[in-house]
């Protein structure tokens, strides 16, 4: 990698301070230090978020939403999101125990690579991305690969999530890397249900909207039957043509909504 | 039996408390003083000309010492090919020069065009960005079958062609297999592809290299299968460096499977720039280097043909396989689609009639070689996917078909120029048949489908070539080097004894088993015993490890160094114990007078031979030390037989192992648990070959898994636990221990397996699918049902 200086804030405003001028923000690094490692960025200067209290841990706000500060790992979601089982449970099987260990919920969303896990999480939740300046919308947040609506040196220092009836994640994995192939989140709400699919499009996380109101209406697996996702926009790689992650989609609703609890 | 375990103790791995806890010692834990650090600036382009290198830049930069380029490599020598084979029309392969650097043109993506020596390794790769490379761009062939047609760009312009060999094998037989496949009753035919896949050992490629100038000495420290084969191809044929005064060590290495065989340039240029320099150099590779740089296995595009008569009996068999080469010749790369291929497809059966035609392709890819199993995984895989085919074609049991063509008498030579000496193929499909519970299949199918799955069930056997080879036999069909190996065994004066070998333990257990070997032998504790191997100025010239020849080649040289150590203690005993030679017998560790009760300990007549006080002087020399040579009569030939279930999921096209069994014949087995690590090590390769790895290019020559985003490595839940028996045993004849050798076994015997099964669980679905080239993986298997294969 090419040399660096580094700034450990403890607090959100002077992180978001040293992030004014050209500096990178660094949340657990399983992106970002491999980025590094192979020279594909040269960010002069990083700012770990991971000494900031404030953005640590799980709790419930008084709406009754579970809330994650940004700089939560995924193995502490998996550990103390239990009042949003799968959430915890999609948390515990995002990469390695090293990943784990490591990464952390606003690093994911910030980057918004469109094979994770957390994205689809938080569009299918209808979460709340709460930053050092605003809050936005999962609707609004997500804004294709690797792009957010996020603005340079804005700080991920909260995530809401409205806790739903019913959920569950579903990951086929890419056989490599283990990322999502496709990957798809149902969660059914008193107002109607939300699938947010990852891994498939190339304009990363996408909310299936057919499936979203046939569920609505049916929460079943057999609600399914009928639609189907066109191939048009999907990816296609080594891994899986678009057909077949079109078709993965529906599978992995399908298997979604039985297994929601 | 000594007490911690002589031949057949499964003693667990006394170099496994070492490795984990972090006390190996590996290549790039060796740091030599004042030693700089080499980073290679490799080519990002498959296919071009150099028109122009500007180093004054990078030379400038803080901390650089020197750059080096193909041009300060002129006057060296070209990195060796140590196996030359002769095509079907008597002529020598097409054998292009492979410089330490890149010079003129490159020629695949990791081909190296400068090295950058400087104080630490950020330097060195900071000053690479800063070099000015003109490089001009030309077409890349990467396509085999393209690369051999008229008008293909040439990988070397001093060739004729991109055509290396066209090996025919045996070419006296060619119109006879052709007659008899035009007569036979039944010809099933199958083209396949063998997937290019990297080995990725856990620890990547390192060298250091040391000069000394108070003795002219060179050092190479360096990840190496066979440290006296770098040092002859090295010493001899690259830099002109005598053998004495060039030491090459192999400290521990952390996996090699074959890809650390081989001479690379990496380890020429370390050796040449310490002396140049004056200066110790090191190289440690990342794991993209890596994938780019280590040789890649396997690669071939076959079509076989297997003719049958009315009776299902086996009458001929015809095979044309295309084998990658890559941009280079790599140490062995022209012998493993021949003499380790070609020779082996007869396999377990009785086929009287065989023609084997192998073309040899250079294209602007990285160079291919041995890969655990090394020819033979690809000769196994056709024949037993073609006998499969063949089953199905003609409705009839694999296993009966298989069964009905099975060699039954031996030793039998082979229509392919092999002779096996030993073997029952029967009864390793005997206890396959028992450890796989294949008469519970059904159940299980009935219950995979309940649960809405499909289940499959395949089987294969194999044999292979071990235990390589004898020298004036491989002299003949194009080695340049002897393939015997060495040992000494040196007691000391208290008794215990180090055991010096020309094999290399790099995951094998050597120094678990070979102390077991000796022990026996003599009649004491495993642990007086030590081995000694990785080092050229500590070890007896041996060829090193690979073809699962270490202790069917290596270990019978430590055999009979013992036996001469035997008898060398016998007569000391017969002088302390004052009776004649003939009558001395020797067990657990004691000296007898037969018949009587007169004894001497082992201890005794060590110290007796160090400290002469009481010895015949003027019969014997004092001391206890000697080496033996052993060349192999023939190759051992391991067989057996596998079976694997799986189950395909028909929404998704994912298929996991269920069960897997492997039934093999290993002759003699020294120590059991060790065997059943090696198959499971090789079947975990195997199946990663069949399920996951590929490593595929695109027609520009680019690599597009070159990474573990993309190269699907098995882990640990991809593979199920396996059943593996290693009961059925018919000794090597013609080695003392009468082993055979089981290192590459399980990569050998498990992809068929693997695929039969898929395609059992699909056809018997009612999908038509005669065959699907590896890797098996979802979107292949689904697009396989729902669009046809």
């Amino acid at each position: 990698m090419y040399a660096f200086d580094i700034e450990r804030p403890t607090t959100i405003a002077d992180a978001a301070k040293a992030l004014s001028g050209e500096a990178q923000a660094l949340g657990g690094g399983q992106t970002l230090i491999p980025t590094l490692k192979a020279r594909l960025a040269d960010p002069g200067t990083l700012v770990s978020l991971s000494g900031i209290s404030e953005m640590q841990g799980v709790c419930m706000s008084d709406a009754g939403e579970v809330c994650i500060g940004g700089g939560t790992t995924h193995a502490t979601v998996a550990a103390e999101a239990t009042a949003y089982p799968a959430l915890a449970e999609t948390a515990s099987h995002i990469g390695d125990p090293a990943v784990r260990n490591r990464g952390t919920i606003g690093g994911s969303l910030a980057n918004n690579d469109p094979s994770a896990c957390y994205p689809a999480a938080a569009l299918a939740s209808g979460a709340t991305i709460i930053t050092n300046a605003r809050e936005i919308a999962a609707d609004d947040y997500f804004q294709g690969m690797f792009t957010t609506a996020l603005d340079e040196g804005e700080i991920i220092t909260e995530v809401r999530f409205p806790v739903p009836e019913k959920a569950n994640y579903q990951k086929f994995v890419q056989p490599a890397s283990r990322f999502a192939l496709v990957g798809v989140y149902v969660a059914k709400y008193a107002d109607g249900v939300r699938v947010a699919v990852t891994g498939a499009s190339e304009e990363g996380v996408f909310r299936w909207t057919e499936a979203e109101a046939a569920l609505t209406s049916n929460f079943s697996a057999e609600a399914l039957d009928g639609l189907s996702v066109s191939a048009d926009g999907m990816i296609g790689d080594l891994h899986g043509s678009a057909d077949y992650r079109a078709h993965l989609v529906k599978v992995m609703t399908g298997r979604a909504v039985s297994a929601a609890a | 039996m000594p007490k911690d375990g002589g031949i057949g103790a499964a003693t667990p791995r006394r170099e496994d408390v070492r490795f984990l806890t972090g006390n190996g010692k590996y290549t790039d834990d060796i740091n030599v003083r004042g030693q700089a650090y080499v980073h290679f600036l490799r080519s990002d382009i498959a296919h071009a000309k150099i028109n122009g290198i500007d180093t004054s830049e990078a030379e400038k930069m803080d901390g650089v010492i020197r750059v080096f380029t193909g041009a300060d490599f002129e006057a060296v020598g070209s990195i060796p090919c140590g196996w030359q084979v002769t095509d079907r029309h008597g002529e020598a392969m097409q054998e292009p020069r492979h410089p330490v650097l890149a010079h003129g043109k490159v020629r695949h993506v990791g081909d190296p065009i400068c090295a950058i020596v400087a104080e630490t390794y950020e330097a060195a790769r900071d000053a690479a960005e800063a070099i000015d490379l003109d490089l001009e761009e030309l077409p890349a062939v990467v396509d085999m079958k393209e690369a051999v047609k008229d008008g293909a760009p040439k990988v070397h312009d001093e060739l004729t062609s991109n055509l290396c060999y066209d090996w025919g094998f045996v070419e006296d037989n060619r119109a006879a297999v052709d007659e008899a496949i035009k007569n036979a009753h039944h010809v099933t035919t199958l083209e396949l592809v063998n997937n290019r896949l990297v080995a990725n050992p856990m620890e990547p490629r390192v060298a250091v290299g040391d000069y000394d100038r108070s003795d002219e000495e060179h050092t190479l420290y360096t990840t190496s299968q066979n440290p006296h084969v770098i040092r002859l191809l090295m010493g001899a044929f690259v830099l002109g460096i005598p053998e004495h005064k060039l030491r090459v060590v192999a400290p521990d290495v952390g996996g090699g499977f074959g890809t650390k065989i081989f001479h690379y340039a990496e380890e020429a240029f370390v050796t040449f720039a310490a002396k140049e320099l004056n200066r110790p150099v090191k190289w440690t590779a990342s794991r993209s280097e890596a994938f780019m740089s280590d040789a890649h296995g396997r690669d071939h595009i076959t079509k076989i043909e297997l003719a049958l008569d009315k009776d299902n009996n086996f009458t001929a068999l015809r095979t044309e396989t295309y084998a990658n080469m890559g941009a280079y010749l790599s140490t062995f790369a022209p012998s493993v689609p021949t003499w380790l291929h070609g020779t082996l497809m007869a396999g377990n059966y009785k086929t009287p009639l065989i023609y084997v035609n192998v073309k040899a392709v250079f294209t602007n890819t990285v160079p291919v070689d041995a890969y655990r199993g090394a020819g033979r995984p690809e000769a196994t895989f056709q024949l037993e996917r073609v006998v499969d085919k063949a089953a199905r074609e003609l409705g009839v049991d694999p296993i009966a078909l298989r069964r009905q063509n099975f060699i039954t008498e031996f030793p039998y030579a082979t229509p392919v120029a092999v002779e096996y000496d030993t073997g029952d193929y029967n009864a390793t499909m005997d206890k396959l048949t028992e450890i796989a519970d294949l008469s519970g299949f059904e159940a299980r199918r009935k219950e995979s489908e309940a649960r809405g799955k499909l289940r499959g069930l395949g089987l294969n056997c194999y044999i292979e070539a071990c235990g390589i080879a004898p020298s004036n036999l491989v002299g003949q069909l194009g080695a340049r080097a002897g393939l015997y190996d060495a040992a000494t065994v040196r007691v000391n004066a208290t008794g215990s004894i180090s055991v010096m070998v020309g094999a290399h333990s790099h995951g094998q257990g050597h120094e678990t088993a070979f102390p077991q070997v000796v022990a026996d032998m003599i009649g004491i504790d495993a642990s007086q015993i030590d081995i000694v191997h990785g080092d050229t100025a500590r070890t007896p010239f041996g060829m090193g490890t690979y073809g699962s020849r270490s202790l069917a080649v290596c270990g019978s040289a430590m055999v009979k160094a013992t036996e001469k150590i035997i008898n060398k203690a016998k007569k000391i005993a017969a002088h302390l114990l004052e009776a004649s030679d003939e009558d001395i017998e020797l067990a657990d560790g004691q000296f007898t007078v037969a018949g009587t009760d007169k004894s001497v300990a082992w201890g005794d007549v060590t110290l007796a031979a160090y400290v002469p006080h009481n010895y015949p002087l003027e019969d014997i020399e004092p001391g206890l030390e000697e080496t033996a040579f052993y060349d192999p009569a023939n190759f051992t030939y391991p067989s057996g037989a596998y079976a694997c279930e799986v189950e395909v999921d028909p929404d998704t096209g994912k298929v996991t192992i269920e069960r897997f069994a492997a039934a093999d014949d290993f002759g003699n087995i020294i120590n059991p648990m060790i065997v059943s690590g090696q198959v499971h090590g090789g079947l975990a390769q195997g199946i990663g070959q069949a399920l996951l790895e590929n490593c595929a290019y695109d027609e520009d020559g680019q690599i597009l898994s070159a990474s573990y985003m993309d190269y699907a490595m098995p882990r640990a839940d991809d593979v199920p636990f396996y059943s593996v028996d290693h009961s059925c045993q018919t000794p090597c004849t013609h080695n003392p221990l009468g082993v055979k050798g089981c290192g590459e076994a399980g990569a050998i015997g498990s992809p068929p397996s693997v695929v039969n099964a898929v395609l059992d669980a699909l056809n018997a679905a009612g999908h038509d699918v005669p065959h699907l080239d590896m890797p098996l993986t979802p979107s292949k298997v689904w697009d396989a049902m729902n669009k046809g294969a």
